[in-house]
């Protein structure tokens, strides 16, 4: 809502400034999204008369203008085509900045000093009907009368400052000015000076018109419905304050009539539309559109309209779209006689439906929608037909008013103590008494309690609670001191998953992973592709094309981050992502999806050059040596078999990922057919499920003690065939070395000469060692060969001495 | 054979302040005092000593050799200091060269940003909620006192799956869901971060996003304590000094409502950039519990009061970082991540 303070202040008294009453409504609840200075731009632009004419010396298309702008005169030279010399002409001084942005300096043009610039009516974003014929397309020429040496801006009316107020959808009042300055007649603790027609529930000493009838057919739709008939009518521009008030709230004017319940729209919030009333034929019926019925809008664009489109009708053919937009047929012209003005309430649904559809959105469907004081419908027209008699514009005649549904009026008790103890604030009777004279309500008090009778422009307020907002508002809520709670201490707490989840976070952040956050919605062809397109959920109104279902699946995702980074010269990526994946029973969804949790992560690249470090690849075994750490923080068995049937993967490169015989997620190397999709070379992705990881983890630490006997360490490497995996031959050797062999590890693994083909060398370290005492070379040496002699048997490996 | 020890003694003297290395000295000290030392043979002739002069004999040895003994130490000390000097001087780096670096992750700032918000109401007693990010129309709207066709739905444009299912718009939806779970547990004290979804896209708006939503509900809740708490709440998130003021908003979900301004970070309220020249910088919408909120929950709203708020967690990260796109939250560049 853009509220003029010219206009303003003719409806309450104010001794602030647009600037600090903008601060004042604001802190009082009334967000004040701007204060514009509609001389903005024309601060340094004046009235010049063009003195002399001379050709530039040295160019052919310039012109030199001596110009008087009253005190002084200055010289400019232009490129203009359009002048004569007497000319009256916009002149943009020196430091000024137009409204089109551009800024003004001095300059030299082939050697003639120009002390600042002619404009346009493009330059000073203006439109025709400003200025003489001659203008356009050159440089703006006022007419003769134009005062030389007066401020441009205020030559054009524009000395005003316009608030812009973002209004919260429980005060749609505040869509009229006299409520606003209701608002701030209350907040300032000043009087309003409203029209007499701002009391609701009034009657206009007009007769009943004998020779219409207006039917609301669907009285849910359409509560109240009164039609205005005005004769002799007079079509002709309105009064110039008129406009300025208009044109400052945003809205065009057009002539007299139009601007008449454009004005009082603004003024009362009540929208108005006028028809011509010869064009109607018979009755004016309020219903909803027939099947297939079409209607040519003001806008001279043909409509088909729905079956549930309200519309305003006589007995033969739509007259307008109720509460958005008129017909073309029945729109008041300059030949208009006779007038038929509408003050009605439409539903807000309905209007909100139409105007959605169509996408036509105007002040007035605004209004319709935000919902509007039923009582105001008459009183409006009450302020139409004095400002149709003081503008001469056309004689009222007769009234018909058809209401079908009148909201009662409301009561709301307040008491001084609920609210004192709600607010935290020792509030005294007084202060909230003067509270409610302050925003002019009536009410009835017996010591602390009030029965508040509530205006029916405030529809906003139905229960204590909103009466004890006013009182906040109204006092400060600065009023409000700090306090914290008086209840019983309590003690913060993590659920157990979402512990669990920022310990897994710190354990892969802390073994190299950075966290990425990506969208939960993503392009269905890649969700299907890594996740399950069965039980994707698409959405049905997606921002774009490659947001249009929710995930199955966390990669996608991750490989969409590392592409980008690789793509930006980011070579070496490793990252991971927690969140959920999404996973719908049936389509379409009847009961809330399964929310999964998931992590997954996605490397490649290697490791930059250090001058000490090697570089380290982002491969299969880095991967999992991060996803070996996250098992040892929560004490889990993670076992890998080779993947099955995943097409996704590098059938040698990829594992799935076992926890309790649970398949629980995958590790692998991205298979080479999918690379050039991706533009990624050589990327290892994991995922693994989180619930099954947070049930099977160990709770607490059981510690060991440390054996105090020494242990005996031997090597041991063997050369086995290439398809015998590391794991086989390390649970052979735990198997056989019993208890006494307490730990095995790999510290090597080679392939190529000497080692036979389709071979490979694995060294083992085996530490030896008993709780109870010191071993002696000779029984080490003998487990020792005795787990040779089985691994040979087992595996057919030799013995690499 | 006194004097002969006495010299052996002077000459061994005079020789060994010459030693340069601790091997000559040691050879030096086998030569005489070895077994088959100078010194230890003339020892072994002390057989053929009187008793008499056997005991000033045995003195006199005695004398030189823990005279020799202790200049043997000295010296042998001297050139120990000399090879280590020696060696310090050798071993020299350049400290200037980057250390072996150990790769480490980072953590995305949201969620930076999201458990520093968490550990402080953790500390003021708040436990931890979280609700479901696909959500009914019920829980999302019509428990939160938003009925179908309310004019202030429109104030957050919807993904919508069906029609009475959709994505959350706000983490609003988990306090009828906490509420409905601890009934008639008193006092309800949590806090709900997630996810939450709004049709828009901009450097301001991003599709999806983070919020963290608190909610009390006890007997004898003031807006006095919202305030509290929220002044708590923003000195340790944004420093000692901060102070916090509210204004009038309007949530369908609580009333009276309050969007809660805090003291400038970067001017301190003198007016900057950051806060337009107002000195105040909006950080989150709060307001006492709807009646019908608390009614939709089961508790009656004539025993008990509560407070809600709810934040971006996006806007408290661009503030706390002075990050000015929130797009570059989810771009996910790592250059940007791994400043965090």
């Amino acid at each position: 809502m853009k509220v003029s303070m010219e206009w303003l202040r003719e409806l309450v008294d104010l001794d602030q400034s647009a600037e600090q009453l903008a601060e004042t409504l604001t802190r009082g609840g009334i967000e004040v999204e701007g204060v514009e200075n509609l001389n903005k731009g024309f601060e340094k632009v004046v009235i010049g008369e063009l003195v002399s004419l001379e050709k530039h010396p040295d160019a052919d298309r310039l012109l030199v203008c001596d110009i008087n702008v009253g005190q002084e005169s200055v010289v400019i030279v232009t490129g203009a085509q359009n002048l004569l010399v007497g000319d009256r002409i916009p002149v943009a001084m020196v430091g000024a900045t137009l409204p089109n942005e551009l800024s003004i300096r001095k300059s030299k043009l082939r050697g003639v000093v120009s002390l600042g610039m002619l404009c346009s009516r493009e330059e000073l974003l203006l439109d025709e009907a400003v200025g003489l014929d001659r203008s356009a397309g050159g440089i703006l020429i006022l007419p003769p009368d134009a005062p030389i040496g007066e401020n441009f801006g205020h030559y054009l009316g524009r000395e005003d400052s316009v608030l812009d107020l973002e209004l919260y959808p429980n005060r749609p009042d505040c869509l009229a000015m006299v409520n606003v300055a209701r608002e701030v007649a209350s907040l300032t603790k000043k009087k309003p000076h409203l029209p007499k027609w701002a009391d609701q529930d009034q009657e206009l000493p007009l007769p009943t018109a004998s020779d219409l009838r207006i039917i609301i057919e669907d009285e849910d739709l359409c509560w109240r419905y009164a039609g205005l008939v005005v004769e002799d009518v007079q079509i002709e521009p309105s009064p110039e304050w008129m406009q300025k008030r208009l044109k400052a709230s945003g809205v065009r004017p057009i002539n007299n009539i139009v601007d008449i319940t454009n004005y009082c729209m603004m003024e009362m919030g009540q929208p108005l539309h006028a028809f011509d009333r010869d064009k109607i034929q018979g009755d004016v019926h309020v219903r909803c559109a027939y099947p297939g019925e079409k209607i040519v809008t003001l806008d001279g664009v043909e409509r088909n309209l729905q079956i549930d489109t309200l519309l305003i009708a006589d007995d033969h053919v739509a007259l307008g779209l109720a509460g958005v937009m008129g017909g073309l047929d029945s729109e008041v012209t300059k030949d208009t006689k006779r007038l038929m003005i509408e003050s009605a309430h439409f539903s807000q649904v309905s209007i909100r439906r139409t105007s959605r559809r169509l996408g036509l959105r105007s002040e007035a469907s605004n209004r319709f929608e935000k919902g509007l004081n039923v009582h105001g419908i008459v009183a409006t027209l009450g302020r139409v037909c004095d400002l149709l008699l003081e503008l001469g514009a056309g004689r009222p005649v007769a009234l018909v008013d058809v209401v079908k549904k009148l909201p009662s009026g409301r009561q709301v008790s307040l008491s001084a103590e609920h609210t004192s103890t709600v607010l935290g604030v020792e509030l005294k009777v007084d202060e909230i008494r003067q509270v409610l004279d302050n925003l002019n309500f009536k009410y009835q008090q017996q010591k602390g309690l009030f029965q508040v009778e509530i205006p029916a422009y405030r529809s906003d307020l139905e229960i204590e609670e909103d009466l004890m907002e006013e009182v906040a508002r109204l006092i400060g809520y600065d009023r409000i001191p700090t306090t914290l709670p008086q209840g019983d201490l309590t003690q913060g707490s993590r659920t157990p998953g979402q512990e669990f989840r920022r310990r897994l976070r710190r354990v892969l952040v802390q073994s190299g992973l950075d966290e990425v956050l990506t969208y939960t919605f993503t392009r269905a062809e890649s969700d299907a592709q890594w996740g399950s397109a069965q039980h994707s959920i698409p959405l049905l109104n997606p921002l774009r094309d490659e947001l249009s279902v929710m995930r199955t699946s966390l990669v996608p995702g991750l490989l969409d981050v590392a592409a980008r980074n690789v793509a930006r010269r980011n070579m070496e990526v490793g990252i991971f992502e927690i969140g959920n994946t999404y996973w719908g029973e049936e389509q379409p969804l009847k009961d809330l999806p399964r929310e999964e949790l998931r992590v997954a992560g996605v490397a490649v690249g290697k490791s930059g050059k250090h001058w000490l470090n090697q570089p380290i690849d982002k491969d299969f075994y880095y991967l999992k040596g991060i996803l070996e750490e996250v098992a040892l923080e929560f004490g889990l068995k993670l076992e890998y078999r080779s993947a099955k049937n995943n097409s996704l993967l590098h059938p040698g490169r990829s594992a799935d990922i076992y926890l309790k015989k649970q398949c629980i997620g995958f590790l692998g190397e991205m298979h080479p057919t999918l690379e050039k999709e991706w533009g990624l070379e050589r990327v290892v992705v994991f995922q693994l499920e989180l619930p099954p990881m947070l049930e099977q983890m160990r709770q607490t630490v059981r510690a060991y003690s440390i054996p105090r006997f020494p242990a005996i360490q031997r090597d041991l490497a063997v050369v086995v065939s290439m398809e015998i995996s590391a794991e086989a031959v390390m649970a052979k050797i735990r198997k056989l070395g019993g208890e006494l062999l307490q730990q095995v590890e790999v510290f090597d693994v080679y392939t190529g000469k000497p080692i036979p083909d389709d071979h490979k060398s694995l060294a083992f370290s085996l530490r030896y060692q008993s709780l109870e005492r010191t071993l002696t070379d000779e029984e080490v040496n003998l487990l020792n060969s005795r787990i040779l002699d089985g691994i040979q048997q087992e595996f057919g490996a030799e013995w690499r001495k | 054979m006194k004097h002969e020890i006495q010299r052996i003694g002077e000459e061994t003297l005079k020789v060994l302040k010459d030693m340069e290395s601790s091997e000559a000295l040691q050879e030096l000290k086998v030569k005489i005092l070895g077994k088959k030392g100078s010194l230890t043979a003339l020892l072994r002739q002390m057989g053929g000593l009187s008793p008499e002069e056997r005991p000033i004999m045995g003195q006199v040895v005695n004398e030189v050799r823990s005279r020799l003994e202790q200049a043997w130490e000295e010296r042998s000390a001297e050139l120990e200091a000399i090879a280590l000097e020696k060696r310090l001087s050798l071993e020299r780096i350049d400290i200037t060269l980057p250390g072996r670096r150990v790769q480490r992750g980072h953590h995305h700032p949201l969620t930076q940003v999201m458990e520093e918000i968490e550990d402080i109401f953790l500390g003021m007693g708040f436990q931890i909620a979280e609700g479901p990010e696909i959500e009914s129309d019920y829980y999302n709207f019509e428990a939160l006192n938003l009925p179908k066709e309310h004019p202030a739905r429109e104030m957050q444009d919807s993904f919508y799956i069906t029609e009475e299912i959709l994505l959350r718009t706000q983490t609003s939806p988990v306090q009828v869901r906490t509420m409905e779970k601890l009934f008639p547990y008193l006092p309800v004290k949590v806090i709900a971060p997630g996810k939450v979804y709004r049709n828009d896209d901009d450097a301001t708006h991003s599709p999806m996003f983070h919020q963290v939503e608190g909610l009390i509900v006890d007997h004898g809740i003031r807006m006095s304590d919202l305030k509290g708490i929220l002044l708590n709440f923003s000195r340790q998130m944004f420093g000692d000094s901060r102070e916090i003021r509210l204004r009038p908003s309007f949530f369908p979900f609580t009333e009276p409502s309050a969007e809660v301004d805090v003291s400038c970070m970067l001017c301190g309220g003198a007016g900057c950039r950051l806060c337009k020249g107002t000195g105040w910088i909006e950080i989150l919408g709060s307001g006492m519990v709807h009646p019908r909120v608390l009614e939709a929950g089961g508790y009656d709203p004539k025993e008990v009061t509560g407070f809600a708020f709810g934040m971006g967690v996006e806007r408290i990260a661009m503030l706390k970082f002075g990050i000015e796109d929130m797009r570059l939250l989810f771009d996910n560049d790592l250059r940007f991540l791994q400043q965090f």
